[in-house]
């Protein structure tokens, strides 16, 4: 169907570029001598808690230059028993969700809204229509707008003057970050995911080792992982500090884009597929810093802190802060036991839970919710446990393979997609105290809900703390 | 937006390495209007108060660092979260700095874009002066930004590096769209030219 993608090999040094700084200068429309440049920015994705940005737009006089280039859905204040906008009830949740529905009819963008089956998780649903495609500027006013990095795009989260930057323009200015190469090769042990790649990265590089960096990830240990592993991946680089998170496009992601309903087709795909195929990082190409990581090494992770560097593998203990060399990292991880209710030492597995979520833009794909069921799969959950689909065609996806049922015959609940209890603002939080495995994306103070205490872990890591009631290896109860 | 040039004012140290912007502002206030006159409280909320609303011991809320409007942190101040509502609350509060060895990429972004300046000072420099102003409460600092200079509880002087275009934004309170517009015409080209050969994308 297409040639594959190549490396173009024996570039000049003088003149090899990595993966991002070919879609950078791409998109460059103007450079200040202080090395400010103005981007042009393909497309831009909106969530339900910046529609106040068009009203504020219209107050100063100002219009949305690319409506066309505009997706919207809500998925932050969108309770998972709720299937349609009147469901939601009147209060500040339902006027948030609206908003976005209202602005979307007035100016004219496409908004899936919760009817639309395509509706859900705006870092879901981009990749699944085709929205996220290799080479593209895109941008969202949400941190973990690096998801989409892993189709080989450049997307990166801002802010909400940033949001309103985009609209009014379609520009933005940015510098140049430094780059930074992650390459994790060997074979990753059976039953473990991307999740787990992922975790070890962040407790390997720390959470501000990627701070002022494009990261990008390479190795056979990412090539081999599908297109969804590498959006688990990719989402997760802003928890390691760095907002662009790229994989170069190979021919998965090319037939993971094919066909898909924003993307081209024909003769524009022939265009786009000649560009997309000098995208990966040339050869000689000199990244200001390289990581290697052992996928071989790699054991099913949990964190145990408030931030995501702060996690052990399964068979571990909790770490003891007096053998931290460094004070203020010890300091930190003592209060960090303290808000965890943990003592220095405790074996991993035997941490007993609360409460499971399994969704998320790191983890609500089909791909997750199989690795969670194949967990599930004749077994009964022992505390109370939430599935939330990532969008409303991975929710059908999930019907007509029966992994609902499996769900339900547990004794999980199957919702509605959204955001859920990642961010916590739909109704779906934990009580104050309570301990969650959760297949989300932060172990914040709070995220969960005030006094929540949270651990990451990945979708079949969850399940078997669902079944078990305890963190337990879940390559012990994979059928 | 209102200039930054110098600035002098009681400063409060903050002792949490990687405090998030889920710290800074809970997400529960994201769907707040910023102009609510709750805003304010909403700063550090859930470590300023308890459950029942009363106040903590937390060092914001003890005289004289309530009248703080500089900042003085630890490594990876406003990590997380891009939500702008951060800096509002830090705004609400009247915080017009915040000092730090290192910040989030995208609360650094957005504190520059609502003309909050974050300096970054080394993590000994910024633990120095954290130490000051707990031994001194009350004490200010002085910060010039055409300078790129904090002068310490101590009066000792700290320089600070901040990107060209970022400082002359704040020094003279630019807002970026009109910044942008003055570049209309090279904007106009390109999007005639990249439109041309990227049809794919339109």
């Amino acid at each position: 169907m297409w040639e594959p993608i190549r490396k173009v090999v024996n570039a000049p040094r003088s003149h090899s570029k990595t993966l991002f700084e070919k879609i950078f200068d791409r998109h460059v429309i103007v450079t200040r001598e202080s090395g400010d440049a103005l981007l042009f920015i393909d497309r831009q994705l909106i969530h339900d808690l910046h529609y106040r940005s068009f009203e504020e737009l219209q107050a100063v006089g100002r219009t949305i230059r690319y409506p066309d280039q505009l997706f919207a859905t809500p998925d932050h204040s969108v309770p998972t028993t709720a299937k349609k906008l009147t469901d939601i009830p009147q209060g500040e949740m339902r006027d948030t969700v609206a908003g976005l529905q209202e602005a979307a009819e007035r100016i004219g963008f496409t908004h899936f809204d919760m009817t639309d089956p395509r509706h859900g998780i705006v870092h879901v649903v981009g990749p699944e229509q085709g929205i996220t495609l290799p080479g593209l500027t895109l941008v969202c006013g949400d941190s973990h707008t690096s998801t989409h990095g892993a189709l080989g795009c450049l997307s990166f989260g801002i802010g909400s003057t940033e949001v309103k930057h985009v609209l009014a323009t379609q520009t933005l200015w940015q510098r140049k970050p430094r780059s930074m190469r992650i390459t994790v090769d060997g074979t990753l042990g059976l039953g473990l995911s991307a999740k787990d790649i992922i975790l070890t990265i962040i407790r390997h590089i720390g959470a501000a080792g990627g701070t002022g960096y494009a990261i990008e990830y390479a190795g056979s240990a990412i090539r081999q992982l599908s297109i969804e592993g590498r959006m688990t991946i990719s989402n997760m680089t802003i928890e390691a500090g760095a907002r662009f998170g790229i994989i170069a496009p190979d021919d998965k992601t090319l037939e993971y884009v094919y066909g898909r309903p924003y993307a081209p087709t024909d003769e524009k795909w022939e265009e786009a597929m000649a560009y997309w195929r000098l995208l990966p990082s040339d050869d000689t190409a000199v990244f200001d810093k390289e990581i290697n990581i052992n996928a071989a090494a790699i054991e099913p992770t949990v964190t145990w802190g408030n931030s995501p560097q702060f996690c052990v593998g399964i068979s571990d203990v909790i770490p003891d802060p007096a053998s931290e060399a460094d004070l203020a990292t010890r300091a930190n991880m003592e209060s960090a036991l303290t808000y965890m209710d943990l003592l220095p030492g405790t074996p991993v597995n035997k941490i007993d839970i609360d409460r499971v979520f399994i969704g998320s833009c790191t983890n609500s794909r089909i791909e997750d919710l199989r690795q969670a069921a194949e967990v599930f799969k004749g077994r009964s959950v022992v505390v109370p446990t939430l599935v939330v689909p990532g969008s409303g065609l991975v929710k059908s996806e999930a019907e007509r393979e029966g992994l609902d049922r499996i769900f339900i015959n547990a004794g999980a609940q199957w919702r509605e997609p959204g955001c859920s209890m990642c961010v916590a603002i739909n109704g779906d939080v934990l009580s104050p105290g309570q301990r969650c495995a959760s297949t989300s994306n932060r172990n914040f103070q709070g995220r969960q809900g005030m006094g929540s205490r949270t651990h990451l872990v990945s979708p079949a890591m969850a399940a078997a703390a669902a079944v078990t009631g305890r963190f337990t290896d879940s390559r012990r109860l994979s059928s | 937006m209102q200039p930054f040039r110098r600035f002098s004012a009681v400063a409060v140290p903050i002792d949490i390495p990687n405090c998030d912007t889920d710290q800074i502002i809970p997400a529960r206030f994201l769907r707040r209007a910023k102009d609510d006159p709750a805003y304010a409280r909403f700063l550090l909320h859930d470590l300023r108060f308890h459950a029942d609303d009363t106040e903590t011991s937390f060092i914001f809320n003890q005289i004289p660092y309530t009248n703080a409007q500089i900042l003085v942190c630890d490594i990876n101040w406003g990590c997380g979260s891009s939500r702008e509502a951060a800096v509002n609350a830090l705004m609400a509060n009247h915080i017009r700095a915040v000092i730090a060895p290192t910040f989030g990429d995208i609360h650094y972004s957005n504190c520059i874009k609502n003309g909050l300046l974050p300096v970054r000072l080394s993590a000994a420099n910024c633990n120095h002066i954290r130490i000051q102003l707990h031994e001194s409460p009350g004490a200010s600092i002085t910060i010039d930004l055409d300078k790129q200079a904090v002068s310490g509880p101590d009066r000792k002087g700290y320089m600070f590096d901040i990107d060209p275009m970022d400082k002359i934004r704040l020094l003279h309170g630019l807002d970026d769209i009109s910044m942008t517009l003055e570049h209309q015409a090279e904007i106009e080209a390109f999007e005639r030219d990249y439109r041309k050969k990227n049809r794919w994308i339109f």
